[in-house]
């Protein structure tokens, strides 16, 4: 009794840590069960038949697949520019003082401090005062906004991190400033880039908040998601959820065992 | 990059003055487009926000509105929609003290329990982020439906009564929110957890403190600062959402994020809907600071 008693008391975190675990993934295998699902009708939420029709036709609904086209290419343009005016800022920051810092610092600190309904309305406001047309550009610009932040905060984190001192050693051994930045530093910081490039198209692709008020009648997809919950949800948004899904995992996946393996190499000492 | 790949190719002919002034003007170079790109389309806004919010509310989008110095548009928007208002803070509360009850077990488990598993259980926290917010919350619509095999069950207990729903409840709207941002809640728990030196926790023991007083006057004391980013990263977005309310609710559970959306895109009343998301976020602004005062925002990032 009194072992049965020890185990519970050691384990019980473990126990209930697995039921919060099984709460948060719950909805993914719901959305992965449904991408299977014949629905009896356009409103229906519930499982009805199993097809595989949604898979072999995800592009039954061709909006749909606009919608996710579009997405990928906002994605794609605001993690480009993100990414590089980001990277710049995060050097700036780790690596340099000047006047201003501090400030700065606040001003990359204040988009991910505020909700995105403030954002989305304020650069409503503005684009509605200065006449500019909502549409595909002007959600680009928001997107590059707030993802902007995010990329300074991790390729700082990753530069902040990193050993000056091999750098040094590099210049001691008459590397010029130039390949010391190629050579060295590039290739150490290149991981937090990565990462924050994946975080940034993560986010500019899965918003809906800000979009929702700076894209006019341009139609990405959580927009076309929204939409179609008010009229009815096809099940081929299933099959995109479901296929973002497994993508991420596998990226996710291939880093971490790419990861692991270049630091394996890496390691000093005799090699079998 | 470009002004990092220009600095160096002509260091060697310069000379030593030249390179100190390129050497100061680098940094400014650096931060020039993307602290450009954040005070025109952050930080302007924001302004133009706070004058749309004062326009003369007599205006209308397709007349235009005149600037003015309407300050009576608070109090009017709040005395029209207080109890949404006070229903974001409220739901937002109750999810945040749902997460917490949730998540500290969780990354507690993960920081010190795992062991091996600990990167495994890592992606298990982050991977409802891999798929699409708003798919997600749809899911939730399957899982609470009157015909689903959760409200099934309730009703067999009589947790339920015989025609009592979870859809369309202020209990799904709070659920929806706790699930959505409860990641958010668990990293940074997790990261300060994770830091616990475990010879502070064996000392506790050695020193007779039971499991209760150890976590107590140990655990909880340091993981404050993880604590108080967590709470942060949940309450920001918690309490600007509302696709939980309109997916998982009704009408009757709407929050702010509702009602400044119509005011916005439907009805089009701007000083209103300008008006409202000023005060939201000076509110969660004020919130901020004010919980950064106890910690350091270096925590926070």
């Amino acid at each position: 009794m009194s072992r049965v008693f020890r185990w519970c008391t050691e384990h019980w975190v473990m126990g209930v840590a697995l039921l919060v675990l099984g709460y948060l993934l719950l909805p993914i295998v719901v959305v992965a069960a449904l991408s299977f699902n014949r629905p009896s009708s356009r409103l229906s939420y519930d499982f009805n038949e199993f097809t595989l029709d949604n898979w072999r036709n995800p592009c039954a609904t061709s909006d749909m697949c606009d919608a996710v086209l579009r997405s990928v290419q906002i994605g794609f343009l605001a993690t480009v520019a993100a990414t590089a005016l980001g990277t710049l800022v995060a050097f700036a920051l780790a690596r340099h003082r000047f006047r201003g810092r501090s400030g700065l610092n606040v001003l990359v600190f204040l988009p991910m401090a505020t909700p995105e309904l403030a954002m989305g309305t304020s650069l409503l406001a503005l684009f509605v005062a200065g006449g500019v047309p909502l549409g595909f550009w002007t959600i680009v610009v928001a997107h590059v906004m707030f993802c902007l932040s995010f990329v300074v905060v991790t390729v700082k984190a990753r530069l902040t991190g990193m050993d000056r001192r091999l750098e040094e050693a590099a210049m001691d051994l008459y590397a010029s400033e130039w390949q010391t930045f190629r050579r060295i530093t590039l290739p150490l910081v290149s991981p937090g880039i990565v990462a924050a490039a994946l975080l940034a198209f993560s986010l500019s692709f899965d918003d809906f908040i800000i979009t929702n008020f700076n894209s006019g009648t341009t139609v990405t997809f959580p927009m076309y998601v929204w939409g179609a919950a008010q009229r009815g949800i096809p099940p081929q948004v299933n099959v995109v959820g479901t296929a973002m899904f497994l993508t991420a995992l596998l990226l996710v996946f291939a880093t971490s065992v790419g990861g692991r393996r270049s630091r394996r190499a890496a390691e000093p000492g005799p090699r079998p | 990059m470009t002004a990092l790949t220009q600095l160096p190719s002509g260091t060697e002919r310069s000379s030593p003055r030249a390179r100190w002034g390129r050497r100061r003007l680098l940094p400014y170079l650096l931060v020039l487009p993307g602290a450009a790109w954040l005070v025109l389309f952050f930080a302007m806004p924001v302004g133009q926000l706070a004058a749309a919010s004062l326009y003369d509310p007599t205006g209308s989008i397709s007349t235009g509105y005149a600037p003015a110095w309407a300050f009576g548009n608070y109090p009017a928007a709040l005395r029209v929609y207080w109890p949404q208002f006070g229903r974001s803070f409220r739901y937002a509360g109750m999810a945040l003290a749902v997460a917490l009850v949730m998540g500290y077990p969780l990354a507690y488990a993960i920081a010190r329990k795992a062991g091996r598993w600990k990167n495994l259980l890592l992606v298990c926290v982050i991977a409802p982020m891999f798929t699409s917010f708003l798919v997600r919350t749809l899911a939730w619509k399957t899982i609470l439906s009157d015909n689903g095999a959760l409200v099934g069950l309730l009703r067999d207990v009589h947790l339920l009564g015989p025609d009592g729903r979870l859809l369309a409840t202020p209990i799904a709207v709070v659920l929806g929110l706790t699930y959505n941002f409860l990641p958010f809640l668990v990293l940074p728990l997790y990261a300060s957890l994770e830091r616990l030196d475990p010879r502070l926790l064996e000392a506790a023991s050695d020193l007779y403190a039971s499991p209760l007083a150890t976590f107590r006057r140990v655990t909880l004391p340091l993981s404050m600062p993880g604590l108080v980013a967590g709470t942060l990263l949940f309450l920001i977005p918690a309490t600007g959402d509302y696709i939980n309310a309109e997916l998982l609710g009704t009408p009757n559970e709407y929050m702010i994020g509702n009602v400044i959306d119509s005011a916005f895109l439907i009805r089009l009343d701007y000083p209103q809907g300008a008006a409202l998301s000023f005060l939201l976020m000076s509110a969660i602004l004020a919130l901020v600071f004010g919980y950064l005062r106890r910690a350091s925002p270096e925590d926070l990032l």
